[in-house]
């Protein structure tokens, strides 16, 4: 088929000649063919038209309220928190504990409606519609696809807590349960934890880690995902967090309503990144300083800032296939060869047949692990799970709307096993491979070198306990690094087309804009103190993030039977 | 002198585009040669079109449109992109060899401060590709 139109007759003898050259060409995606019947939504609404649009040195497309209340917004909480760091930090991780602490059951109950929404859709007949209609094809090969699915949904967090986690739910159920004056339980082990009984204690804590790392978290990126390119895709409206919310406010979401979800969400994407940014920056710098003896002073997390946000602007500036694609793929290249050499180099037939024991530990233990109500284990609870769910949702209205700028083509079901499925197993896998090591040092060889580390050099310690540490801690840190990388570039896009009214066209010095400002915030709060009020500022987010995905489980579900089967 | 002439069009900033239209179908007259309009349609709906298959059909009606206002041989070759903006230069290089054309017209901005980060469109494509680039500001 030719992807040259004639536009003016007597052109025919142009056209085969045309088509051979275009067939040859792998990089250009020529435009999709009629892509079959979908339910476009009819709206009055016209894409941009609450945008403002000029071009004086520099030219630059946004949408007006969403762009000026959320820097407005950002500058007022950053003077805010620098000014008045004694009250605002107790205020803002107060109001995180008194989230997680009162609202843990709804928080686990959330996260159980998504994971049951998304099974259900694989296995019913609406996993059959196409994102884009019947007849799109997918925009991004698998391998490019799942590792930009991959990067921007855990990525940095599998470096840090890989080894930390799994350790930490072991020691705690070995440790077993004790009983404060009050009669609470002052143990942070899951459930009934395994006093004195290390297999057991194994057990419980990879089925703990896998279950912060596994469905749960992946359930709520594939809700934000989906409906989002559904609305975008398969109903024509802009890629924005409001189009998901058409079914339940019509036009309205072209307003206040709309205006509010969108601004939330830059709110969100901004500070989850700053913060991560800043405190990412002291983990590396603690890594770097333990290979190289750098130091960690503040020049040293000032330079590291500037250095990941300046390859991150290069990154932005060659585009998503130039840029995001290929860190991604990179990323995920070195991350499977660190994974190899550690099933290698590790205890190998240890990790391979605790893959399997670890996945059946899992499934044994999710019931309990998920249950909302009657918790005995508050801690465990409350501290872990309702925290993780919190951070999760507040992050999925970036990892999401990646998810979805990038998902065009695929099945919902295809969809679903990919952003659910394959990356539990992966985490699984990831794990049982850095966790499990590190479980087997302390528990078959004594070695507690790893249990007594800071955080941010644990899996450190636990690389120096295989071969080739060298080489192996410095691919961690390079990691570690473009990891970070990736993130602020894809929350410069995120952001930026949030900002934009869902427009992918804007002017790309805005995500040099948007990933500057990131940037900016992480050294501001660096230096003056405030990272931890913004991180449980960003994680408060969560709250309202749930009743928004709630409200997207509906609108999916609507959406699908909606389409044409 | 030339065989065909592709111009990249943006659809969604059309005013700004009267030069380049007026100077690429002169040329397309002076030697009697086709005009390709190269488009890059968002794979998320936008202010042109909601799907890269109805931005196709803009594409080629400009396309007939500006044949028939300057009497002279035109087509379209319409792209889509997941960032049509990021994207822009590395799919313009590769769509100006897929064609085989060996004359570019296009717009640029005006050089300024922020080139050092963000080149020109127009500087880039004329950097990059084999055709001649004919870059109107």
């Amino acid at each position: 088929m030719s992807d040259t139109r004639t536009g003016a007759s007597g052109q025919d003898s142009e056209k085969p000649e045309l088509e051979v050259a275009a067939e040859e060409s792998p990089d250009v995606e020529p435009i999709p063919e009629p892509e079959g019947p979908t339910e476009v939504i009819e709206t009055d609404y016209e894409i941009g038209q609450d945008n403002v649009e000029r071009s004086w040195t520099l030219s630059f497309d946004i949408h007006q309220v969403v762009f000026t209340w959320s820097a407005l917004a950002i500058m007022a909480f950053i003077v805010l928190t620098l000014a008045l760091q004694t009250e605002i930090e107790p205020f803002f991780t107060g109001l995180r504990n008194w989230l997680t602490g009162n609202l843990d059951w709804f928080f686990l109950l959330s996260g159980n409606i998504f994971v049951i929404v998304c099974l259900v859709l694989i296995v019913t007949p609406l996993g059959r519609i196409r994102l884009g209609g019947p007849e799109a094809t997918p925009d991004y090969g698998y391998i490019g696809w799942f590792s930009m699915l991959f990067a921007a949904g855990m990525g940095i967090g599998l470096m840090f807590f890989g080894v930390s986690e799994p350790l930490s739910h072991y020691s705690s159920a070995f440790g077993g349960i004790s009983v404060g004056e009050d009669g609470a339980r002052t143990d942070w082990a899951p459930l009934g934890g395994a006093e004195g009984n290390v297999a057991e204690a194994t057990r419980l804590g990879m089925a703990a880690t896998i279950f912060h790392w596994g469905l749960h978290p992946w359930a709520i990126y594939a809700v934000v995902a989906l409906a989002l390119a559904l609305f975008s895709y398969n109903k024509g409206l802009p890629l924005t967090l409001r189009s998901a919310f058409y079914p339940i406010f019509g036009d309205r979401v072209w307003g206040w309503p709309g205006h509010i979800i969108d601004i939330l969400a830059v709110f969100a994407t901004i500070f989850g990144l700053a913060t991560s940014l800043g405190i990412g920056a002291q983990q590396a710098a603690a890594g770097l300083d333990y290979l190289f003896g750098l130091g960690t002073g503040e020049a040293t997390l000032v330079f590291l800032i500037i250095f990941i946000t300046a390859i991150a602007l290069v990154s932005i500036v060659r585009g998503l296939d130039g840029g995001v694609k290929v860190l991604s793929e990179i990323n995920i290249a070195l991350a499977a060869a660190l994974l190899l050499f550690i099933i290698l180099a590790g205890p190998t037939v240890e990790i391979v047949t605790g893959f399997f024991a670890n996945l059946g530990a899992y499934g044994q233990y999710l019931p309990a692990l998920s249950m909302p109500f009657g918790r005995e284990d508050a801690n465990f609870a409350q501290g872990w799970t309702a925290f993780y769910w919190a951070w999760w949702i507040s992050w999925s209205p970036f990892v999401g709307m990646f998810i979805a700028r990038v998902s065009r083509g695929r099945t919902v079901r295809e969809f679903l096993i990919a952003v659910l499925i394959v990356p539990t197993l992966l985490s699984v896998l990831w794990m049982t491979a850095l966790g499990g090591t590190a479980i087997s040092q302390v528990v078959n060889y004594g070695v507690t070198a790893v249990q007594d580390a800071a955080l941010e050099l644990k899996l450190f310690e636990m690389l120096a306990g295989l071969p080739l540490t060298a080489i192996t801690s410095f691919v961690g840190i390079v990691l570690v690094l473009v990891f970070f990388i990736t993130s602020s570039d894809s929350g410069s896009l995120v952001i930026d087309t949030i900002a934009a009214g869902g427009k992918i066209n804007a002017p790309v010095v805005q995500r040099v804009f948007w990933a500057i400002v990131e940037g900016l915030v992480a050294i501001a709060l660096l230096l003056g103190g405030g990272l931890i009020a913004l991180q449980a500022m960003a994680v408060s987010t969560g709250l309202p993030f749930t009743l928004v995905l709630l409200a997207a489980c509906y609108a999916i579900i609507r959406g699908l039977m909606n389409e044409p089967r | 002198m030339f065989s065909r002439i592709v111009v990249p069009v943006d659809l969604a900033h059309l005013n700004r585009l009267d030069k380049v239209l007026s100077v690429s179908a002169d040329l397309a007259g002076l030697y009697d040669v086709p005009i390709i309009y190269v488009g890059v349609a968002s794979t998320v709906p936008d202010e042109v079109s909601r799907t890269p298959e109805e931005y196709a059909g803009k594409l080629e009606a400009f396309a007939a449109a500006q044949a028939r206002a300057h009497g002279i041989e035109a087509m379209s070759h319409p792209l889509a992109s997941a960032d049509p903006q990021g994207d822009l230069n590395r799919i313009l290089r590769t769509a100006i060899d897929t064609l085989g054309a060996d004359l570019v017209v296009m717009a640029s901005h005006a050089p300024n401060w922020l080139d050092w980060l963000l080149a020109s469109h127009g500087g880039s494509v004329a950097e990059h590709s084999h055709a001649s680039v004919f870059v109107v500001r």
